[in-house]
């Protein structure tokens, strides 16, 4: 069962990058006669028409491609003249490329806040009066709570045109501000957004975790005269070191397949991710076809891509067990 | 995007009001989808006046119903459909021949709506659609300028505009990234007189047309609100009702909606003026917009599909909702929200192309033009980009060798 449900989907996926489904068309002459404001028009064309069985499906024919789906998305030849020409422009003009810088920049730049926000939140809760824990930490979980999407358009309708907040930033700066308007400012909300959603995550982990501290070494380094910075410095984050790394492992892949703050706040004139990237190739089209190849090819290199990005905490953890 | 469904059954009790026609009552199970804009809100009502018809109304509804109506039975009875979101559907043969059922139930129908493939009636249009020129009476008149007629002229009243500083921006325009991007490109290209394709179907946009159209693009771009590229049609008519732009060149759907005093703070100053012109013709496309039945339904599904076609576009509903779009059902008279899209048509501006070719490049266009608009490329570069896009697209759906 296990393997049908997981095996098979990538093997498919796997399958389908190597391959290419298209429809075979023929030539016909039709005759199309369409409404207009002034009475109906026909005209009779040559119309490209996919050929369909005497089921009624569409014909297709699938042929092996090789590497030509991973060359149309990583569009090597433009890499190459790109790093020829030491153009970073020219880099971040091939789409692939733009995504993948994107999809990093994100990845690792909202890391160290989200841990970052995480323990500073579960310090503050675990040393506020026992009474107000249970509303504070509800309240800190709520941004976890809400729908990604609903989150993101939530940000967005606080920002676009003369949301609230932008009009409330125009006041104070006395400046016509359009935060839609340029990639930097959306991008900084999309990592704005991100922490704000992720970090109640890394919060209830830690607060789990300091929940464990032992208490006794504690003590002792108060007794040795720690200050409140060493004893965290010292004592807590080495005991917290575990949930870092499973933090970092979670959040890696999370962040790597960042998605719905593209749609969210409409960012794709912009910036896009790898994950958008796919979705575009399996969009429809006004032809009815969708770029199954392109988007099987774009799915693999993310996943190479995360096993990538994983593979450094993970060789970290795997020395680590070896050692003790 | 998707989530901006809107299930009708909400609305229906506010725009109905006693505006269904007499004689519809429906037992029969009926689903909907269609675009999401006044015209489709007024037709859903109205059906749903009759009884047991669901509605869906999406923006995005094109990405569905070729999945939806592939299915057996179709997900849904009936869709709305235009020269471009049909081709798909009748490519792969979805949709139910209407003769019969026009015969039986279609006599109130104007036979100017039928939309006939090879003979064969195929969908039922309620109104026609296009773009063209909506402007601020009292601010043009104010400043002494003339109502334009060509983009040049356009841009030159709307920097007059802006230099009287007496609106936020002196023109909107749909310019959202994707779809909206690629269209005012398409439009501009064939009033430039381009012609999007060589004999063999290759691309030919990277020429001195395509270059022309860019840089026009670009200086429309700096007389917008500088957020442009999030700007869909729905944006830019809340901009002319909120009286922040003074002229847009928007869809004729949306000419009863600016003007609407529940919804607009300008009400009645705005007046529609003919599409505008390229170097060559009209920027402007013509579009239908009208119903088809699913063929993987039962025929008495059908036949009740039929029966809410007819009811959504009855002479009440029309009368009650004149100015909502250019109907072309019987009950329609042309008022001032409709004089903008007769004068469009008048200047014989092209339909909007029906064929597999133009929507890869139309996709090719909407992922590739934002790179020029926001200035990482040049138009050179860009149009290149596209065509080697188009080429890939095309050739991995099989449509190029």
């Amino acid at each position: 069962m296990m393997f049908l449900f997981i095996a098979a989907p990538l093997v498919s996926v796997l399958w389908q990058s190597f391959h290419v489904t298209k429809p075979i068309y023929e030539q016909v002459e039709v005759e199309t006669c369409v409404p207009g404001l002034l009475g109906s028009s026909c005209v009779i064309e040559l119309k490209t028409r996919p050929i369909l069985s005497d089921a009624g499906k569409i014909i297709t024919n699938t042929t092996y491609v090789g590497l030509q789906s991973y060359r149309n998305v990583l569009q090597p030849e433009k890499l190459r003249t790109a790093i020829k020409n030491r153009s970073w422009r020219e880099f971040t003009n091939i789409r692939f490329w733009s995504a993948l810088r994107f999809t990093l920049v994100f990845t690792v730049l909202t890391l160290p806040l989200v841990l970052g926000t995480g323990l500073l939140i579960a310090l503050a809760v675990n040393n506020t009066v026992p009474r107000l824990k249970g509303p504070v930490i509800f309240v800190s979980l709520l941004p976890f709570i809400v729908t990604p999407v609903i989150g993101a358009l939530a940000i967005r309708w606080l920002f676009i045109g003369d949301g609230i907040l932008t009009a409330g930033l125009e006041w104070w700066l006395q400046k016509d501000i359009a935060m839609f308007a340029q990639a930097w400012t959306i991008e900084l909300m999309m990592y704005i957004y991100r922490v704000w959603h992720v970090a109640p995550f890394a919060f209830v982990v830690f607060y789990a975790g300091l929940q464990t501290v032992n208490q006794d070494t504690l003590e002792a380094a108060i007794i040795d005269g720690a200050s409140r910075w060493q004893r965290l410095r010292y004592v807590i984050i080495p005991h917290l070191m575990p949930l870092v790394v499973f933090l970092t492992l979670i959040h890696l892949m999370d962040a790597y397949r960042v998605f719905e703050e593209i749609v969210g706040f409409s960012s794709s004139a912009h910036v896009i991710s790898l994950q958008w990237l796919t979705y575009e190739f399996l969009l429809q089209d006004g032809t009815g076809a969708r770029a199954i190849s392109r988007a099987s090819a774009s799915a693999v290199l993310t996943m190479i891509g995360i096993a990538v990005l994983l593979a450094i905490p993970l060789r970290r953890v795997w020395r680590e067990q070896r050692g003790s | 995007m998707f989530f901006k469904k809107i299930s009708v059954a909400a609305a229906v009790s506010v725009l109905v009001a006693g505006a269904a026609s007499a004689d519809c009552s429906n037992t029969v199970s009926v689903k909907t989808i269609s675009n999401a804009f006044p015209a489709y809100e007024t037709m859903a009502a109205a059906m749903a006046a009759c009884g047991n018809v669901t509605s869906e109304l999406d923006k995005d509804h094109r990405l569905k119903i070729v999945d939806a109506f592939s299915a057996n039975p179709s997900l849904y009875s009936m869709t709305s459909l235009t020269n471009s979101t049909s081709v798909p559907m009748i490519d792969a043969d979805l949709l139910r021949p209407l003769d019969d059922l026009v015969a039986s139930y279609g006599k109130d129908l104007n036979p100017n709506q039928f939309v006939k493939i090879d003979g064969k009636i195929m969908a039922i249009a309620a109104f026609a659609n296009t773009q063209h020129l909506m402007y601020r009476e009292d601010i043009l008149s104010d400043l002494g300028i003339d109502v334009p007629t060509d983009w040049a002229e356009y841009i030159a009243a709307a920097e007059k505009i802006q230099a009287a500083g007496v609106v936020d921006y002196p023109i909107g325009h749909y310019t959202k990234d994707g779809w909206n991007l690629a269209f005012v490109f398409v439009n501009h290209f064939l009033g430039e007189g381009g012609d999007f394709f060589n004999a063999d179907w290759t691309p030919s946009i990277n020429n001195e047309k395509g270059v022309a159209v860019l840089a026009r693009m670009a200086k429309l771009a700096t007389l917008m609100d500088p957020e442009y590229l999030v700007s869909d049609s729905t944006f830019v008519t809340k901009q002319m009702q909120q009286g922040k732009i003074a002229m847009a060149n928007l869809w004729a759907s949306r000419a009863g909606a600016v003007n609407d005093p529940a919804e607009s703070t300008v009400a009645g100053k705005i007046v529609m003026g003919a599409g505008l012109k390229g170097s060559a013709t009209l920027a402007s496309t013509i579009w239908w917009d009208g119903w088809s039945i699913a063929k993987n339904i039962s025929d008495e599904e059908a036949e009740a599909a039929m029966k809410m076609i007819v009811a959504s576009m009855a002479q009440d509903v029309i009368e009650a909702h004149n100015d909502d779009a250019i109907w072309l059902a019987p009950g329609f008279v042309p008022g001032a929200a409709a004089q903008g899209a007769f004068a469009t048509a008048a200047g014989q501006a092209p339909n909007y192309p029906m064929n597999k070719y133009i929507g890869s490049m139309h996709g090719a266009l909407g992922s590739g033009l934002a790179a020029f608009m926001t200035g990482d490329k040049d138009a050179a570069t860009t149009l290149a980009d596209i065509e080697a896009a188009y080429i890939t697209d095309a050739k991995e759906k099989g449509l190029l060798d």
